[in-house]
């Protein structure tokens, strides 16, 4: 179980061939990336996070997805600062004896990573820059678990 | 003293990220209100608090909660990682 919480880069393809390498008990690993979308004018993403907090936060969710699934590991990581359109923004990670129950805690990372981790994002465009607003359904996904 | 911590719009409403406050405020909604008759800038981040969230201590809580023995808080809009 991991969080890393960066500023830089990092390489998806690496991090899930690092990913629970020299195990044998896994039978399922999924992993979702998270990556900046343009839907015309986006320069960048600015995000912003309350360290310490952020880390506690994910480090919290990630215990709760490991006990309620029986996950035999999980990562999450989760960039801040500037981002450029293409870039990768986040990764989750999960493994499992089956692939229901990784599929099911991947989801449920993602779900609480939207609203219950201190990240805040901001789109600059030509226009300016603009937070982006919460959206109920984002609060609403939080329900279903 | 509770270091009082601003983050995204409420950051930029009040123009500051950090700072310290002495106050004999027993609740968070105690504090808001305090802050809010400082000045027109707080006046205006505090303005809507439902649109508000607030951590003490690094965890997520409420408006109403008692500030005995918090040493942070921190006031932030609804999240948006992932």
């Amino acid at each position: 179980m991991a969080v890393r919480v960066q500023s830089d880069p990092f390489d998806p393809g690496a991090e899930l061939t690092a990913f629970a390498a020299e195990r044998t008990d896994i039978g399922a690993v999924v992993s979702f990336t998270g990556v900046v979308r343009d839907d015309g004018g986006l320069r960048a993403m600015e995000i912003e996070h309350y360290p310490g907090m952020t880390e506690k936060a994910i480090a919290e969710i990630e215990v709760e997805a490991m006990e309620r699934w029986g996950l035999k590991d999980c990562l999450v990581i989760h960039r801040f600062g500037h981002l450029a359109p293409g870039e990768q923004i986040m990764m989750v990670i999960t493994a499992a004896g089956h692939r229901g129950d990784a599929f099911a805690a991947a989801e449920f990372l993602m779900d609480y990573l939207k609203s219950r981790a201190p990240f805040w994002k901001c789109e600059v465009t030509d226009a300016g820059a603009d937070w982006v607003a919460a959206k109920d359904e984002d609060e609403d996904a939080l329900n279903r678990w | 003293m509770i270091d009082v911590l601003y983050f995204a719009w409420v950051r930029e409403r009040i123009g500051l990220s950090k700072e310290k406050v002495e106050t004999s405020a027993e609740t968070v909604a105690g504090l808001v209100a305090e802050l809010k008759a400082r000045e027109a800038r707080y006046e205006a981040a505090f303005a809507d608090v439902s649109a508000l969230r607030v951590a003490l201590d690094q965890e997520l809580s409420d408006f109403d909660a008692p500030l005995a023995g918090v040493r942070e808080i921190a006031f932030f809009p609804p999240m948006t990682g992932g």
